[in-house]
């Protein structure tokens, strides 16, 4: 069944340039292997499609049962240059929640 | 040398020059710490500083650090409290004298060392560099600074823990620096406090996350965490974060006692990821700490312990923050109400458009954004929604531009949609906007060789 992010996961925004990164936190490290598996790169970017001009990288902590992902080209340049509200890229970490994910039973 | 102590507590009292005034005070007097670290320096700050200087020689620091040491330096002298600060900005030195003017009028004369760490400033030097083959390209785009020399604002490098070392070991009770990375005002004291050289890689790198989890204030205590958020007791009272080091290079995360917030695994865990990049490779001037080597454990109530660490050698360069002028940009807002208000605002932000389009105004981008709808969430955020039951809508439309007669241009044709645009408008009690002119950052990258830091004594 499709679970929402928001229910496995917690996440912490922030920015470099106009790169805003994500780190996407297992809330139960036992959910960590499906986020590896299903949250990648392309699926990340497919998911903020309209929203960043650039690739999507991704970064592996398993260790902190954590994601980390650099979404270039996300804030409209980024810092004092852009127009965005969240020229900060604040907030970028609970739009990456609104994902869906598949869950066995 | 006196002897080593079993652990050493650094205090985060400021995640930036603004944060909650009265974490340092309550840092110093909640229980037992040995240093207060403060971080005051954003990128665009250094720009504000240097023209507040070009103005006026005595200024170009942070303002609010002198009047944070009026409250707090009896309580430094008193308890041996030792501080470390970037709130020099582009003038420590003024920002020190005033810091001893301060002690003198509280009795503290000849009670008080205060350390000033320079030589990051590279606005004199930028030329020299330049005709020296240093050419500063630009780290996203590869261009050489002699693109926008005629416009640079502030040039600084950042300088690492050493200078801060440096400070302490000559005596220096209040560090007061220039461009220090913030991870490096936390760094600094543990290799003071421990002894640690230049090159235990690994404690380095262990006191550069210790930095980066406190570099930020209550960020790492309950502020602004997701997880469990509902839970966090008393922000209104919330404890900033305090390093236990130990001299192996462990260190536990916790806050005074009868504080509000909280600190545990998943909070200090958002707090490591806040502005990672590869986590494998955190680059400092003092060394490089890799983040996928980073073990936490819960050892007690609002007691986070760090271990694992691994780190290695600093590279051979160090990092330019450089602020130059970009253009201008304005950003005007209205409220649109139900019903249909998402429609309303949609409906004029295409006026507008097109009017600005008929003035013939050239925009290097026109931004539009519907707050209460998807000014944070794009359009992921109308997926699942039905926008027309949407109470209330803020139109917030921001240009930017190299002309500022556009900018300005611009500003004029917000009000009039009021009287000439779609219904059930309000939210222009603000009057027009105002430009702003865009200072814009240029990150590069210097050789180490380059950059000689000084440290300068001040007796109070």
């Amino acid at each position: 069944m499709k679970r929402q992010l928001v229910e496995l996961a917690h996440a912490r925004s922030g920015d470099k340039g106009d790169t805003a990164n994500v780190g996407l936190i297992a809330k139960k490290a036992k959910d960590y292997p499906l986020l590896v598996k299903q949250v990648t790169a392309a699926r990340v970017a497919r998911h903020f499609r309209g929203m960043i001009t650039g690739p999507v990288e991704r970064f592996e902590l398993p260790n902190l049962h954590a994601l980390n992902f650099l979404l270039h080209g996300a804030l409209d340049g980024g810092g004092t240059i852009s127009l965005k509200t969240d020229a900060q890229g604040k907030v970028f970490s609970t739009a990456l929640l609104r994902m869906e994910i598949e869950v066995k039973r | 040398m006196s002897a080593r102590p079993a652990t050493v507590r650094v205090a985060g009292g400021q995640g930036f020059w603004g944060d909650w005034l009265e974490a340092p005070y309550r840092q110093v007097t909640g229980g037992p710490v040995d240093y207060l670290m403060m971080d005051y320096l954003a990128e665009v700050t250094m720009s504000i500083l240097q023209k507040q200087k070009s103005r006026d020689a005595t200024r170009g620091y942070a303002t609010d650090f002198v009047d944070q040491m009026e409250r707090i330096l009896p309580t430094l002298v008193e308890r041996g409290i030792k501080v470390t600060a970037n709130a020099g900005g582009v003038n420590p030195r003024a920002c020190a004298m005033a810091v001893a003017d301060v002690a003198r009028r509280l009795g503290l004369a000849r009670k008080l060392t205060i350390g000033v760490v320079s030589g990051d400033d590279l606005l004199g030097r930028l030329d020299g560099l330049i005709a020296r083959g240093h050419d500063l390209q630009n780290l996203d785009t590869g261009r050489p600074l002699h693109d926008v020399r005629d416009r640079v604002l502030s040039a600084n490098v950042y300088l690492g823990a050493a200078p801060v070392v440096e400070a302490l070991q000559r005596g220096a009770q209040v560090v007061i620096t220039g461009r220090v990375t913030d991870t490096g005002l936390t760094l600094g004291p543990l290799m003071h406090a421990f002894g640690w050289p230049r090159d235990a890689w690994d404690r380095i790198a262990a006191g550069t996350v210790a930095g980066h989890i406190i570099e930020c204030g209550a960020q790492a205590s309950g502020g602004n965490c997701l997880s469990d958020w509902k839970t966090i007791p008393n922000l209104a009272a919330v404890g900033y974060p305090i390093v236990e080091a130990r001299a192996d290079g462990t260190f536990d995360l916790i806050k005074h006692p009868g504080t509000g917030g909280r600190i545990d695994v998943a909070g200090v865990t958002e707090q490591l990821v806040y502005e990672m990049g590869d986590p494998r490779g955190y680059i400092t001037p003092d060394g490089v700490a890799d983040f996928t080597t980073i073990q936490l454990s819960q050892v007690g109530k609002d007691r986070v312990r760090v271990s694992g660490v691994r780190g290695k050698p600093a590279t051979d360069k160090l990092k330019v923050s450089i602020a130059y002028f970009y253009g201008y940009k304005a950003i005007g807002t209205l409220v649109y109400a139900w019903p249909d208000a998402l429609e309303k605002a949609r409906a004029a932000d295409r006026i507008l458009r097109q009017r600005l389009d008929a003035l013939g105004l050239k925009f290097e981008a026109i931004l539009s954004e519907f707050v209460g709808a998807n000014a944070t969430h794009g359009p992921l955020a109308l997926q699942d929604i039905d926008a027309a039951a949407i109470p209330e809508v803020q139109l917030r439309v921001g240009v930017r531009s190299p002309d500022k007669a556009a900018v300005d241009r611009f500003t004029r044709e917000i009000a009039p949609l009021i009287l000439n645009g779609p219904p059930s408008v309000t939210g222009f009690a603000g009057g027009r906007p105002k430009p702003e002119e865009v200072v814009a950052y240029w990150p590069a990258l210097i050789d180490k060789k380059m950059v000689e830091p000084s440290v300068e004594l001040i007796e109070a």
